[in-house]
């Protein structure tokens, strides 16, 4: 596997208020910081977590000066949620890389039956007028069969940094410092199941 | 050492290295974060005012006594706090005052948007503006030399996207010395007693400040020229800078790290250096006014007016995509950019067979992924209530504000933090015929809700006040309140309770009821309504997202042979009752189901199920005690 060693990325991750989105972009830009890169890291805090989307972006450069990926200028899109990830695809650049997670988490206006959830044909349709590397990563399963649901988000960043061709010890540095010692061991075995995912599937 | 921190983060660490002693705010996004890191530095006093107001003078007070002082708030927090702010202009102080301003442009999470930097201007104070978190920390720490130096407050205006954008900074462990700047309290009416004979003869002094300031600023070294091609120069300031710098990579910049009052000299050669020069700022032309004032040639030439700002937006934050189309709409840019274009493939066509309304992605519908009050939300109940009794209901600001969103729609006016009571008062004291109920929060409560439910008290108006107590400022992230029984810095405290301080302001008419006891509450309210006088429900029960709630969490289910579908338990708006695939066999109507990931327990939806068709805590635990799963 070669390293992938852009000049620059600029990753966009969306979830749902609760999954993690904005501990894994952390996570993202200190891996950046780690390889050389400057790096920005932009969120929104406050009513977004009571539920609602979650978007965070994190860009990797020479120099970085915005904060904020402009439309259409996101090399990577990682999505925890399979409806979130239609909702980000604005932020993609044509052939831009997509990892997202099968998961389905039906918001309030779906599950009071005001509005329908679109169906698997419909996203995979969305996400390919956009793009052919799409990678749907089964986060979520993958983490529950580690016995917590909540580490699917680092099986994504395992995903990532397996299609980025990074050796896996920059990540597993970040996610030491960053995850509680109660939790490294399930977090790290949640990056190993990413990658393996990634390396088995293409 | 280089690390990756927030601007708010950052902040924090330049006031550490600066040697501030006290510092103190109230939590609103997005400055939170700023003195919760500021809280775990050593040898720091970090405290939760329960307002803005209190925050600022304490702050004050600190600073008169010679510490380095610093005082955190959202862009609001400052109109709260604006009294406060005015005398420290006028007084000055022995010791560094900064005052943290965190706008929010595009009102991620507030009520309005509103630029602050006019406060600076206002007050006749030095205003700082950082551009990312290398910025935050630098400014911070000047801004404490600079009040020293001129004896001002300082302002140092945050804005959210620099707030939590995290960027690299230089920390360093090491720290000012912390020692007091005085060896007594000062006793000085003349400059501190601000009675109307003193207060006349500080403002002069003021006002040559100002001019102090201003000469200060034409050296101040974040006030700084980049000089790149002479075709265009950008005046800049705050984050606007960034988009400046990548909108415009040729472009020179003179790149205002102090926004009031501004270096004249230093943008007047600017502007001579370069054949045509603009103003790039987010929300209002603060600076482009007052360079126009100048007679400084800014292009373009003409404004118009009430609105004087002239080639960027003025509403919302502005990001790259949004200053380059601007630009180009101005001509300042070409219309097309062909590289780029260029570049761009083919999208993948779809594939035969799959179903797609219109041409593509833009046209798929996306359910909305509104915020929502969380499963367990102890506030669900009261506005499921007072959603049937349809009475008006005037609300603050906190998690409860989502007591509007459908299916409750609970909520007729929210305006600012303490409101609502006043709201309703008026209301009834103008004779509107209907009951009127005022729904806040603990925390809201105890910033300026205090007053306002006094005013009822004293003027007794027929309303009734709910005070949804969570013991916690929720919203922001759970920070302690005078209601927590801890500090910020984790000191166990006296646990304040409202009902007799409801008591004490002089209503009688005042319960307490678990906010899961919905009857209790709904046959409450039915009687009040019905009576006359002020009346004061405390419902009370702790956050669910509080760790000692999390404990207690299990998931209830539903027996699908009772329940036939009626739908009462969706209109309570819980995340975690779904649809089922399943449908009545008499009616066709879909049956409820529990999302066991996301159900608390909390039993509102059991409590209102009219066919008992939920099973309460008990029956729940026995049920997955059976299954097998304990």
């Amino acid at each position: 596997m070669t390293a992938f060693s852009p000049s620059s990325l600029n990753i966009v991750l969306t979830g749902v208020g609760g999954q993690g989105t904005i501990l894994a972009s952390s996570m993202v830009a200190e891996v950046g910081m780690a390889l050389g890169y400057q790096v920005k890291k932009a969120e929104v805090h406050g009513m977004s977590q009571r539920g609602g989307s979650v978007v965070s972006q994190v860009r990797w450069g020479k120099e970085v000066f915005s904060p904020i990926i402009p439309p259409g200028e996101a090399d990577v899109l990682v999505a925890f949620e399979k409806l979130e990830a239609v909702r980000a695809l604005g932020y993609l650049r044509p052939e831009g890389a997509v990892f997202a997670d099968p998961h389905e988490i039906p918001p309030i206006t779906v599950s009071s039956g005001d509005d329908l959830y679109p169906d698997d044909d419909a996203i995979q349709a969305a996400l390919a007028q956009k793009t052919s590397q799409v990678y749907w990563v089964p986060g979520v399963d993958l983490a529950e069969a580690l016995g917590n649901a909540k580490a699917a988000n680092v099986v994504l960043l395992g995903a990532l940094s397996a299609w980025l061709g990074h050796a896996p010890e920059r990540w597993l540095e970040v996610i030491r410092r960053r995850v509680p010692a109660k939790y490294l061991e399930l977090n790290e075995r949640a990056f190993w199941q990413g990658r393996e995912w990634f390396t088995s599937s293409i | 050492m280089k690390r990756l921190l927030s601007g708010n983060e950052a902040v924090a660490h330049g006031a550490w290295e600066a040697g501030v002693r006290v510092a103190a705010g109230y939590p609103g996004t997005p400055s939170t974060e700023i003195l919760e890191s500021l809280a775990k530095f050593p040898h720091v006093y970090a405290e939760w005012a329960p307002n803005e107001k209190v925050a600022l003078d304490v702050a004050i007070g600190a600073a008169y006594a010679g510490r380095r002082a610093l005082a955190t708030m959202k862009h609001v927090g400052l109109n709260v706090a604006a009294d406060a702010f005015m005398y420290a202009s006028m007084t000055g102080a022995e010791a560094g005052l900064v005052i943290v301003s965190a706008d929010d442009p595009s009102m991620h999470s507030s009520q309005n948007e509103q630029d602050n930097r006019f406060f600076a201007k206002f007050a006749r104070i030095p205003c700082l503006e950082p551009s990312d978190s290398q910025d935050a920390k630098d400014l911070t720490i000047a801004g404490f030399d600079i009040s020293e130096q001129f004896d001002t407050p300082v302002l140092l205006r945050m804005t959210t996207r620099v707030c939590h954008t995290s960027t690299p900074v230089e920390v360093s462990a090491d720290r000012r010395q912390v020692k007091p700047l005085i060896d007594r309290y000062p006793r000085n009416p003349a400059k501190y007693v601000m009675v109307p004979a003193n207060a006349r003869k500080r403002h002069p002094v003021i006002e040559h400040r100002l001019e102090d300031l201003a000469r200060y600023a034409e050296t101040f070294p974040w006030n700084r020229v980049e000089m790149r091609g002479t075709d265009l120069g950008i005046i800049t300031a705050g984050v606007a800078y960034q988009y400046a710098r990548e909108v415009f990579p040729d472009a020179s910049i003179l790149k205002l790290g102090m926004s009031y009052p501004l270096p004249q000299k230093l943008i007047r050669e600017f502007a001579e250096k370069v054949e045509r020069v603009i103003v790039l700022e987010e929300l209002d032309p603060f600076l482009e006014d007052q360079i126009r004032l100048m007679g400084v040639k800014l292009w373009p030439e003409a404004v118009s007016y009430p609105h004087t700002k002239s080639i960027f937006p003025l509403i919302g934050e502005l990001n790259p995509a949004i200053v380059r189309e601007h630009a180009q709409q101005a001509g300042l840019l070409p219309q097309s950019q062909p590289e780029k274009a260029g570049e761009q493939p083919q999208a993948t066509p779809v594939p035969a067979g799959l179903k797609l309304s219109g041409n593509g992605h833009t046209d798929l519908h996306l359910p909305a992924r509104p915020p929502v009050l969380c499963p367990g939300c102890p506030h669900r109940g009261v506005f499921y209530i007072l959603h049937k009794l349809k009475v008006p209901v005037n609300g603050d600001i906190g998690c409860y504000t989502l007591g509007v969103v459908p299916p409750l729609n609970a909520i007729h006016t929210t305006g600012c933090m303490g409101a609502g009571i006043g709201v309703a008062h008026g209301a009834a004291v103008a004779g509107d015929t209907e009951r009127h109920v005022a729904v806040i929060g603990d925390s809201t409560f105890f910033h300026t809700g205090i007053p306002a439910l006094l005013n009822v008290a004293y003027n007794r108006s027929n309303i009734i006040t709910i005070i949804l107590d969570n013991r916690t400022t929720a919203m922001t992230g759970h920070q302690p309140n005078p209601g927590s029984g801890q500090t910020l810095q984790g000191r166990e405290t006296q646990e304040i309770e409202i009902e007799p301080l409801v008591r004490a302001l002089g209503i009688d008419k005042v319960i307490t009821i678990d906010a899961y006891e919905v009857e209790e509450i709904e046959k409450t309210l039915k009687r009040w309504v019905k009576e006359d006088g002020p009346a004061v429900l405390i419902a009370k029960h702790a956050c669910a997202l509080l760790p000692e709630e999390r404990q207690r969490y299990v998931p209830l289910r539903v027996d699908p042979d009772v329940c036939n579908g009626c739908t009462i338990c969706f209109r309570i708006g819980c995340p975690a009752i779904l649809k089922s695939d399943q449908l009545d066999p008499k009616y066709h109507r879909p049956l409820a189901e529990i999302d066991p990931l996301q159900c608390t327990g909390c039993e509102i939806c059991a409590r209102v199920c009219p066919r008992d068709a939920i099973t309460f805590r008990d029956q729940a635990l026995q049920f997955w005690h059976e299954a097998g799963n304990s």
